[in-house]
């Protein structure tokens, strides 16, 4: 008995076009809804303070660079993208003389910014960066704290809003 | 015997041990701090804190000795709460700051805060701040970081000798520090850098340069003395970052000397990148075939217009085996005996009586057991840095020592009575008559003929008598002996007393590899593996003073390296062809070379050091050689090649080595010192003299070029060291500018007043490129105020 109303429905849904007006009633949701069409690239979509864009090495307020070359960031980079060299500053202070990141090598995993202690290299909310010659992907120290630089505000209000969840 | 048991484990151990060596036999951890197992027991990081049954309180390992039945856990709550409570403390005053510590990665209170620390720290309060110390070009600290556990204050005291560290205050003020404020002057300083476990006390060169887990660990053998000391070598990215000792307790136990630690920070400079050629005056870059087939081109030239016999080859006593081997071969090949590695010795009389390689024939762990020690012409702690310690504990355990030496050296170590004196051989030969006169039944033929003239005194019968008393002495010559104008007088003596007492004889040679220099046939009057040759070569020095047409010169500076840098340089410069094989160059070096060769140092070849016990000690190239530079071995075996000479076809440097092996195989290694004497005693004296040895950082091409070594305080300024009263019978000052002359060659050296030197005696080091234009290092000299 059961199996003869089983096939008695799925005869009619398939008579009345059932499942293509289904679909049809998204479509005529989405007519009537305020479009949300960005204008890229005038328009950026919104993005998360934990999104992890290109990279970036913050300075402390007083303008002192926070990295102190402790190399932790190079061994847990899985990627093998870090490469830092360092030695006593003129202060006697634990510097690095060259931190590159190969941005052809980063694979984004923000393990770098999790094993930093002093909160120097982050990964910055950067989404859209290309390269046009062969040697720009190497991030050097002096790129990385330029972008540190421009970006201090967001990359701290970023850090600020994302606290509570670490 | 006894039997313990520690967490549950029947252990069956030498009653009168303390529990923590038994645990390291065991492999069962015990975190310690204070405890090592070369130092004196100290007990005061209280780290090693286990539980013993029966026992009210927790007890320290390392300061408890074993005892039958014993129940010891190291894990239980009772053990694990002290320790986590110990180590709370210890952390209140450590700085948490691991990132920026040099030794993070690799610090042993790191590591056991890991397992015993808390998670947080629960300490409020200030924290200790203390200032640094400044330790010299060698040791940097961070004295905040400092737990106090004394492991480098014992080690001074102990092994060094040299109370330079120690510790002032007490309870939470205590600090570690010098008294007065020096640089450490210790030979062997840099190890406490391993012994700190915090990082306290780095490596200055080294600081902060590379993290321990980005270093790959390569074996290989020091090579500065003729100890072999087992080291590591840490590379990162192609480049050697650090040397630390390996363990050996046979050779250098736990510890490396700071010129072995040290000398890799010269390795990169004023390196020969590519072959550079002489055109008329002017150098220019040139590559390996151009450079060789000249080479070929000129010898050859050499040797019909004048003969083989007028090229000479002259190599560094650091080179490998493998290299003495091929340059030999390829020397006698072309047809010339002429071939020496004994650059800074002038006497080689005795060179046809000598054993077939010089070594000692004991183990060389047992000099420490010695019980009578006479050092002739030695300054030990310069020469042979870990084989003072070796001494140093011998005398600690009960030994008698006596020296004979130019200069009273400070020997670290008690010693029953200094002869300081030009006069070495008298003062030898006084001890061997001495032997004498007791009528022994074996007299060497021509001992008592060469000695009648000697009368003996007190001091000498009192030597020779605890010399045959003793059930194991030893009789060592050292660098100043062996680069003595009577050297082979001075080894005939010895053997001599030797002989009649029943002591052995060590005698400390020059560079990493004279022995193997020996067995190689690196020497003009033997072949490879010691057989003798129909007509000798020329020495060294004979070389030198021929003045040859052509020479070769392999990984030297003949201008530093040579007993006279004078005679050398004029038989370069008067030289149609010489060609140069060496992986530094210098300014000297491109007025009188025609061809420079960039070999590579001991890290970027395989090759084979033979040590003073004649154990083979091989090692591979750790890092890729520099630039061009090409391995010294596969150099001289292309050059073997170019001139068409049979049986150059080597693949590896171990099918070098193991052709030599296979030849010393063949003969009777032991064969000892057959005797020599020489027909009188008669010593040269002079109104002044002259005596130059070289010093301790001076000795090769790459320690004169590590800069920290350099500026290290180990290493005593260049001047003209005099006494007080031979300073006033020359009218001179402490600090006056002198003029200092020999063979007419001039050059002014500041005054130093040294109470060590005796009178009418001055010194002046050998090794410098501002004393290189002088003559002998032991002859007279005219010192004048400039």
């Amino acid at each position: 008995m059961k199996k003869i109303t089983e096939y008695f429905r799925y005869y009619l849904k398939t008579f009345f076009l059932w499942e293509l007006f289904q679909g049809l009633k998204v479509t005529l949701r989405y007519f009537f809804k305020r479009k949300i069409t960005v204008q890229f690239p005038e328009e950026m979509t919104p993005i998360s303070p934990r999104f992890r864009g290109l990279l970036a090495l913050r300075r402390y307020p007083n303008g002192e660079e926070r990295c102190i070359a402790c190399k932790l960031c190079e061994a847990v980079c899985p990627a093998l993208a870090i490469t830092i060299e360092a030695e006593p500053r003129e202060d006697g202070s634990r510097r690095t003389t060259r931190y590159d990141i190969d941005m052809f090598k980063c694979i984004n995993c923000g393990f770098c910014e999790e094993s930093c202690p002093v909160d120097s290299i982050v990964v910055a909310p950067i989404q859209h960066y290309h390269m046009e010659n062969r040697g720009e992907n190497i991030m050097t120290k002096e790129k990385l704290l330029a972008i540190g630089d421009l970006m201090e505000e967001r990359l701290y209000a970023d850090r600020e809003a994302d606290a509570p969840y670490r | 015997m006894v039997t313990i048991e520690i967490d549950g484990k029947k252990i069956e151990t030498e009653s009168g041990k303390m529990i923590i060596e038994v645990a390291d036999a065991h492999n069962i951890p015990i975190p310690r701090f204070c405890y090592h197992k070369k130092l004196s027991i100290a007990a005061n990081c209280r780290m090693c804190l286990v539980e013993v049954e029966k026992s009210r309180k927790p007890l320290p390992a390392c300061a408890t000795p074993v005892a039958d039945g014993m129940k010891v856990f190291t894990q239980s709550q009772q053990a694990i709460i002290s320790q986590k409570a110990v180590m709370e403390f210890l952390l209140i005053n450590h700085p948490l700051d691991c990132p920026i510590c040099d030794q993070g990665g690799e610090c042993e209170l790191q590591d056991v805060s890991m397992g015993y620390g808390p998670d947080i720290s629960r300490y409020t309060e200030e924290k200790r701040v203390v200032d640094d110390e400044n330790l010299g070009s060698l040791i940097s600290t961070d004295m905040t970081r400092c737990i106090q556990c004394t492991r480098c204050v014992r080690f001074g005291e102990e092994v060094a000798g040299f109370r330079e560290l120690g510790a002032t205050d007490r309870g939470e003020n205590m600090q570690i520090g010098t008294y007065v404020k020096s640089g450490m002057r210790s030979e062997i300083s840099g190890n406490i850098i391993d012994l700190c476990p915090v990082g306290a006390l780095t490596s200055k060169p080294y600081r902060f340069t590379a993290r321990a887990w980005e270093l790959t660990q390569a074996n290989s053998i020091a090579p500065h003395d003729c100890l072999g000391s087992h080291i590591y070598l840490h590379t990162r990215r192609q480049e050697v970052m650090r040397v630390v000792p390996k363990e050996n307790e046979a050779l250098n136990e736990t510890w490396l000397s700071d010129r072995d630690r040290y000398s890799y920070a010269g390795l990169n400079h004023d390196r020969v990148d590519v072959p550079l050629i002489n055109n008329n005056g002017i150098w220019q870059e040139t590559d390996w075939s151009t450079a060789l087939n000249t080479i070929v081109e000129k010898l050859r030239l050499v040797i019909e217009k004048s003969g083989a016999e007028q090229i000479a080859a002259l190599a560094s006593p650091s080179s490998t085996v493998e290299e003495f081997y091929l340059l030999q071969k390829l020397m006698r090949g072309l047809g010339s005996h002429n071939i020496d590695h004994r650059l800074k010795q002038c006497d080689f009389s005795d060179q046809t009586h000598a054993s077939i390689y010089p070594h000692i024939d004991f183990p060389y762990a047992d000099l420490e057991n010695k019980e009578a020690i006479l050092l002739i012409g030695s300054n030990i702690h310069s020469e042979q840095p870990l084989a003072a310690v070796r001494l140093r504990k011998a005398v600690l355990r009960g030994a008698s020592a006596w020296v004979i030496n130019p200069v009273d050296y400070d020997m670290h170590f008690p010693v029953k009575k200094s002869d300081i004196t030009t006069a070495l051989v008298e003062h030898t030969a006084k001890i061997a008559k001495a032997l004498l006169e007791d009528k022994p039944a074996d007299i060497p033929a021509g001992a008592e003929a060469l000695l009648t003239t000697i009368h003996v005194d007190s001091g000498a019968k009192e030597i020779a008598h605890a010399l045959k008393k003793a059930n194991k002495a030893v009789v060592i010559l050292g660098a100043i002996a062996e680069q003595h104008p009577q050297a082979a007088t001075l080894r005939a003596l010895a053997h001599t007393i030797g002989h009649l007492s029943g002591a052995r004889i060590v005698i400390f040679t020059e560079g990493a590899n004279s022995a193997g220099a020996w067995l190689a046939g690196a020497i003009p009057h033997r072949e490879a593996a010691g057989k003798s040759v129909a007509k000798f070569g020329l020495t060294a020095r004979e070389s030198l003073e021929a003045k040859l047409k052509a020479y070769i010169l392999f990984g030297i500076e003949p201008e530093l390296d040579c007993a006279n840098p004078h005679l050398a340089l004029e038989a370069l410069k008067n030289a149609d062809f010489v060609v140069v094989m060496s992986a530094y160059k210098n300014k000297e070096m491109t007025k009188y070379a025609d061809i420079i060769l960039p070999i590579t140092p001991f890290t970027e070849t395989s090759g084979t050091f033979v040590n003073l016990s004649g154990i083979w000690q091989s090692f591979q190239g750790c890092v890729p050689p520099f630039s061009e530079a090409r391995p010294g071995w596969k150099v001289l075996r292309v050059l073997g090649n170019f001139f068409d000479l049979p049986d150059f076809e080597y693949a590896s440097s171990e099918q070098v080595s193991d052709e030599l092996k296979a030849l010393t195989e063949t003969i009777n290694l032991a064969k000892g010192y057959s005797w020599y004497f020489p027909k009188s005693l008669k010593e040269s004296s002079h109104s002044l003299q002259r005596i130059a040895e070289w010093p301790i950082y001076r000795i090769d091409s790459l320690v004169r070029r590590s800069e920290p070594l350099q500026r290290s305080a180990t290493l005593e300024p260049l001047g003209v060291r005099m006494n007080g009263k031979t300073a006033e019978n020359l009218q001179l000052k402490a600090n006056d500018m002198a003029l200092v002359q020999q063979n007419d060659n001039e050059v002014n050296l500041p005054v130093i007043i040294d109470a060590r030197i005796p009178d009418n005696v001055v010194g002046v080091a050998a090794g410098y490129a501002e004393t290189a234009h002088l003559g002998d290092t032991f002859s007279e000299i005219i010192v004048k105020k400039a």
